[in-house]
């Protein structure tokens, strides 16, 4: 039988369909959410944490205006202290959720075997990875960025019912929270590119455990450089590759909004680490594609 | 036109061949029966054909080569898995937004209009459905699909029997419509007995018999031997026989109903007892290679 007689008897009886891929990644996201609350979910309750946590604070503690420091400098800081706190702890939550979603994003669908529902749509494996990639790369940073800002406007809000506007003066707000938006997505989502990549490529490879698979290679090799040659440049490049890019500049306090933007966005896109980065993710994206068409259910 | 066309299909796992040379050829508007015993090959064969497997051999559904365009060819075919696969964490509305995004001949309403049927809450989970309600979710939104192939693995595995009934009712009453195409993998042959248009037997690897039902119910037919005839039919070369309450039960392939009528009583052989002839245990088999 020739193909392209028989294709074209196909397509004559029914003319090709199909759903344009944007919005099939959108689809293909939007399911990715609904299955993976924790993405708003734990950023949301750590959120509503601190809120609690500072309106107690607020409602217990009696005014300290007089206690403030006198020095402008030490007075911002104080001022200060309370939303850097918050944003880390939001970063942080974010990062572990980050991890567990990504090692479980390629592996879960095949262990309930939900992958063959998957695979019965039209969409393909390129597009199912690069919507489960952009999870940890954007949806995660912008999601958080936003619960940031709400709770900080939130905790503003608490310290000037206590204190007056005064100690909310000493704070550049704006500067805050283009400093916490640059951190979150340059480097929690751009920047760690490479480790979104490589966890699902674990993801994409393990038949059980992902999260071993994601991190006992990297160990061994760290380990194993070390007992044969004696040297630990992996392990360096590793913490390069995890810290590297965002060791602030020399001056930076290390716990202050300073510390989250060590460059300029410009600095950073042209930075050539950030593209030798993209690279590796997308090595591991490909490879990850590759087996997520060769892979059934385990 | 062939909706599937394969030659010489294979298909290895190390040392244990699951395909071995495979021919096949559904045309459209075909409803065919792959039957055959666990690990007999079906399944990897359905896979084969839904590009979810590579393989070695030629193989086209509908003109495409399914490993390599597995997305667009899900397009135009769809298909249920052996065990119920829909996300367990889904609402069944998230279900229909999801489809109703991704595929571009999902007819919503269609859909919704069979779930109206049964009842399955629009705010469920899949994880709160029984077994049968997420089969029944599965057709209706397969049902609802436009495709010209649908692939059905084991579909009504561990389903009541009401359940297993109603999917047969349904597909033949709602879906079928004359150039769709049905391919069923089963071993519970009796539940599809009355719906195919074919039928193929696949064992180890092989398709061992391959028959459209017209064409086998016009060759085969089985007596049940009076004892003082029985010399006599077997002198007919039966290619199978069976003891059965008492009586000698034997198969024909080829012979004259009158001739047989004279023997026993004679009726069309279920395609439970066509496979075993064919299939069978060991004996049935040396049996047949040695005619």
């Amino acid at each position: 039988m020739n193909p392209a007689v028989s294709s074209g008897a196909v397509a004559a009886k029914q003319a090709p369909v199909e759903v344009p891929v944007g919005r099939v990644f959108y689809w293909s996201l939007r399911r990715e959410i609904w299955e993976n609350r924790s993405i708003y979910l734990v950023p949301l309750g750590v959120g509503v944490l601190i809120v609690l946590a500072t309106a107690i604070n607020v409602m217990h503690m009696a005014p300290n205006l007089h206690t403030q420091p006198l020095d402008p400098a030490m007075r911002h800081d104080t001022a200060e202290s309370p939303f850097i706190f918050a944003s880390l702890l939001l970063m942080f939550s974010a990062m572990v959720v980050s991890v567990f979603y990504s090692v479980d994003a390629l592996y879960g669908e095949r262990r309930d075997r939900s992958v063959l529902f998957w695979k019965s749509m039209p969409v393909s494996d390129t597009v199912t990875v690069l919507a489960k990639l952009s999870i940890p790369l954007l949806v995660l940073p912008l999601v958080t960025f936003a619960v940031t800002f709400v709770t900080q406007v939130l905790m503003l809000l608490l310290a000037m019912m206590r204190a007056g506007a005064g100690p909310a003066s000493q704070l550049a707000l704006f500067q805050m929270w283009w400093s916490e938006c640059f951190h979150l997505v340059a480097y929690h989502g751009l920047w760690w590119a490479p480790f979104w990549g490589w966890f699902l490529l674990a993801s994409a490879w393990a038949r059980r455990a992902p999260l071993l698979w994601a991190v006992l290679p990297p160990l061994a090799i760290g380990f194993g450089e070390r007992i044969a040659f004696g040297t630990s440049h992996f392990a360096h490049w590793l913490m390069f590759r995890f810290v590297g890019g965002m060791s602030g500049p020399p001056d930076a306090k290390p716990m202050s909004m300073g510390a989250l933007m060590p460059g300029t966005p410009l600095g950073f896109v042209t930075d050539i680490h950030v593209w030798t980065g993209f690279a590796m993710c997308a090595v591991c994206l490909a490879l990850a594609v590759y087996l997520r068409r060769q892979r059934g259910p385990v | 036109m062939a909706y599937i066309e394969a030659r010489g299909l294979r298909k290895a796992y190390g040392a244990t061949i699951a395909l071995d040379g495979v021919d096949l050829r559904v045309e459209e508007g075909r409803i065919l029966g792959l039957i055959g015993p666990n690990g007999a090959g079906k399944t990897t064969a359905l896979n084969a054909i839904l590009g979810l497997t590579p393989y070695q051999g030629e193989l086209r559904v509908l003109g495409r080569d399914p490993w390599a365009e597995r997305n667009r060819l899900m397009n135009d075919v769809c298909f249920i898995a052996d065990v119920a696969v829909l996300p367990r964490w889904m609402k069944v509305s998230q279900a229909l937004d999801y489809v109703a995004g991704v595929h571009p001949r999902f007819d919503r309403a269609k859909a919704e209009g069979f779930l109206e049927r049964t009842s399955i809450r629009r705010e469920s989970k899949v994880r709160e459905l029984s077994k049968g309600m997420v089969t029944q979710l599965h057709l209706a939104l397969v049902m609802a699909i436009d495709a010209r192939l649908l692939v059905l693995d084991e579909p009504t595995l561990g389903l009541d029997i009401i359940f297993r009934k109603r999917f047969y009712d349904s597909l033949l009453g709602d879906y079928l419509d004359g150039d769709r195409t049905i391919v069923v993998a089963t071993h519970q042959v009796e539940e599809v007995e009355h719906v195919l248009t074919d039928l193929m037997f696949i064992d180890r690897g092989r398709i061992v018999f391959q028959s459209s039902m017209d064409e086998l119910e016009s060759r085969y037919l089985e007596l049940a031997a009076r004892p003082e005839q029985l010399a006599a039919a077997r002198a007919l070369k039966p290619i199978h026989e069976r003891q059965s309450l008492g009586r000698a039960i034997l198969l024909f392939n080829g012979v004259e109903r009158q001739q047989l009528a004279a023997l026993g009583d004679v009726r069309t052989p279920s395609i439970a007892d066509l496979f075993l002839a064919i299939v069978g245990d060991g004996a049935g088999q040396a049996q047949g290679a040695a005619r």
